[in-house]
């Protein structure tokens, strides 16, 4: 039926044979650039959408629900994995000891102290300070309740704890039994801060021991530890009575100044035995994290929660684009017929996918930083809104807006200006 | 060069046994500022010849010249320029709903990237106030009566200075004065502007206006009387 032979075989243009146009059409107007277009259909776009206004409140509250949903549970993850080093994060050495088989610091497998001495051995090592993890029993002085506690053991001159608080308890932390409490611990172990205000050092019991509450650090809980001590080896030793002393469980060092860190790290690695890992401070965080992200579901629930919310959002501002779209299909017809091209509608689309994009991320914005605000001080997780986490969680939105959008532009194909008359 | 020039087009919808023809050799020829009125009963097929000459629907068979374009085998692109100049009126307004009389004529503006906005809204104020509905450029469709949103559609129509207006069934939602208000409008307009109208219409009501009626039956052309006087 078709005569027509292939168009390739009739090069060059052959117009009479093709029955095409022998001069083509030029543009009848110079018609307006990308920008401009964009910019008169992203008008239209919000015209039409001001026009419905439950439309656009329900469209609007469906993003924000999604914005919301995501920001706390990237909040909540990123939280977790913060507070999960907030311990170790405070350390400060170039390199640490650890063995092999410590998953996480709430959980530690003991080296052997001989280590430490080790690493001494080589000229570019300045000092390397035992560090000594263990969970007791505190009791609350309030109203007597129990608890476990974490105890960080370790000669505090020695300077390779940084939590703010620590430096003038120095010498105060040297007698018998005395610890320095964590005052942003749970609030399940007392309010020590207030007590240790009204009546100075008290006794506390802690394991089987009373010890003398002498000041106060701040470290923060985790989601290994409710709480926190410090307190000196010596003093550790007494309340982890079954504790070896020559086992440790963490050993920091520092270098000498122009100690070259990389080629210490390795030197130290094939002095010493396979049964400690020499680690910078980057990759004991990373290795504390990688437990909590890796080795627990917690990760990937988080990351589960917010592409749930992500769905449902997208599901929402699809359907509001759909049906936008569906009950103009006339409208959109008789700007096909006007000489409207279909890119020319896609943008119209798309554009609205932008402005609920960023009508529902704006207000979420600010639903999440209040929020955060709420679960942080009810929690004590480090919930922090922070730019990068902001423009993570924008680029989200606006992704799962731009899909629905393209989803909804596929129903502009039944606008057909032919079917308008 | 006349406006319109049909050689022989054909059209079926429908493939294989479905085939269904619905224009059969059609030639019609619109000249210069002619106003030509299409009747015939509802399949005659004088719709479809309506959005063959509009560009809205590709070419099967025989020729189609318009504005000086050859439409069988033109591509997308070339049949939405077309469009651009061509004025459409349909029988329904096909207002956008959430645009003011005002906003809806400098839609079809738009298309003209060398205007302004003022000067946009500006002349579609002219245009609304040529078809006497100054005073309700603000108003959004839904607060205008059947006949004011047809002629805001006639003004939208008008508005880029077509080189040809068609319309189909301009008055069948209107009653009888405000619908020979509109044609009347739309004839001046045209007249003044030299513009030629091809309108398809069964509203015997209307048919005063024209230059010429073309008669359709069964797709084919059957009459084509001038109107005397």
């Amino acid at each position: 039926m078709n005569e027509v032979p292939d168009p390739a075989k009739l090069l060059p243009w052959a117009p009479e044979r093709m029955g095409e146009s022998v001069s083509r059409a030029a543009p009848a107007r110079n018609a307006p650039g990308f920008g401009a277009a964009t910019l008169f259909a992203l008008r239209l776009a919000w015209r039409q959408l001001r026009s419905e206004k439950a439309r656009l409140a329900s469209a609007i509250a469906g993003v924000l629900f999604a914005c919301v949903l995501v920001f706390m549970q990237l909040g909540f993850r990123n939280a977790l994995f913060e507070s999960a080093t907030n311990l170790i994060g405070s350390m400060r050495g170039d390199l640490f000891l650890m063995h092999p088989m410590t998953t996480a610091s709430f959980r530690p497998e003991p080296l052997p102290r001989v280590r430490a001495q080790q690493a001494l051995a080589l000229p570019e090592v300045d000092r390397a300070v035992p560090v000594y993890l263990a969970q007791a029993t505190w009791r609350n002085p309030v109203d007597g309740t129990r608890r476990a506690i974490q105890l960080i053991g370790v000669d505090t001159a020695a300077g390779v704890l940084d939590f703010p608080g620590l430096a003038p308890l120095v010498d105060p932390l040297k007698p018998a039994d005395t610890v320095a409490f964590d005052v942003r611990s749970r609030p399940e172990f007392g309010d020590i801060g207030r007590l240790l205000a009204e009546r100075g050092p008290f006794e506390v019991e802690v394991g089987n021991r009373k010890v003398t509450v002498v000041g106060l650090v701040e470290i923060g809980p985790s989601f290994g530890a409710d709480g926190n001590l410090v307190l000196s080896e010596v003093n550790f030793r007494r309340i982890a009575t079954q504790r070896q002393p020559s086992a440790v469980d963490l050993v920091a060092i520092k270098l000498r100044p122009g100690a070259d860190l990389v080629a210490t790290q390795q030197r130290l690695r094939e002095v010493l035995p396979p049964d400690v890992m020499v680690l910078t401070q980057a990759e004991l965080n990373a290795h504390e994290r990688g437990y909590w992200e890796n080795a627990t579901p917690i990760g990937f629930i988080f990351t589960f929660g917010s592409l749930m919310g992500l769905v449902v959002g997208m599901v929402i501002v699809y359907q509001i684009l759909f049906s936008d779209v569906a009950s103009h299909l006339k409208e959109y017809a008789t700007l096909k017929a006007m000489g409207y091209s279909g890119f020319y509608l896609a943008r119209v689309v798309l554009g609205a996918a932008l402005i609920l994009a960023i009508a529902g991320f704006l207000p979420g914005l600010a639903l999440s930083t209040f929020l955060y605000d709420l679960v942080g001080s009810a929690t004590f997780l480090p919930l922090r809104m922070e730019p990068a986490l902001a423009l993570t969680v924008f680029g989200m939105i606006f992704s799962m807006c731009a899909i629905a959008g393209l989803l909804a532009v596929r129903k502009l194909r039944d606008a057909n200006p032919a079917d308008m008359f | 060069m006349n406006p319109v020039e049909l050689r022989g087009v054909g059209y079926a919808y429908g493939e294989g046994e479905l085939r269904r023809p619905v224009l059969r050799e059609v030639d019609l020829t619109v000249g210069a500022g002619e106003i030509v009125l299409l009747t015939g009963p509802s399949g005659s097929g004088k719709t479809t010849l309506l959005t063959l000459i509009g560009a809205l629907r590709a070419m099967q068979e025989g020729s189609a010249r318009v504005l000086g374009v050859e439409l069988n085998g033109a591509s997308e692109r070339a049949r939405v320029n077309l469009r651009r100049r061509i004025g459409f009126i349909f029988q329904n307004h096909n207002l956008l709903g959430f645009l003011t009389a005002r906003q809806n004529v400098a839609m079809a503006l738009e298309q003209d990237g060398a205007t302004s906005e003022g000067a946009r809204l500006a002349r579609a104020g002219e245009l609304l106030a040529a078809v006497g509905l100054a005073g309700h450029e603000d108003r959004l469709p839904a607060k205008l009566s059947g006949g004011q949103r047809q002629r805001v559609s006639v003004a939208r129509a008008l508005a880029t200075e077509p080189g040809l207006v068609l319309a189909d069934e301009p008055t069948a939602a209107l009653d009888k004065v405000s619908g020979h208000e509109v044609v009347q409008l739309l004839r001046n307009l045209a007249k003044s502007r030299g513009v030629p109208i091809l309108l398809v219409t069964h509203d015997p009501r209307i048919l005063d206006i024209a230059d010429r009626i073309v008669a359709m039956e069964d797709g084919r052309i059957v009459t084509a009387d001038e109107v005397p006087g």
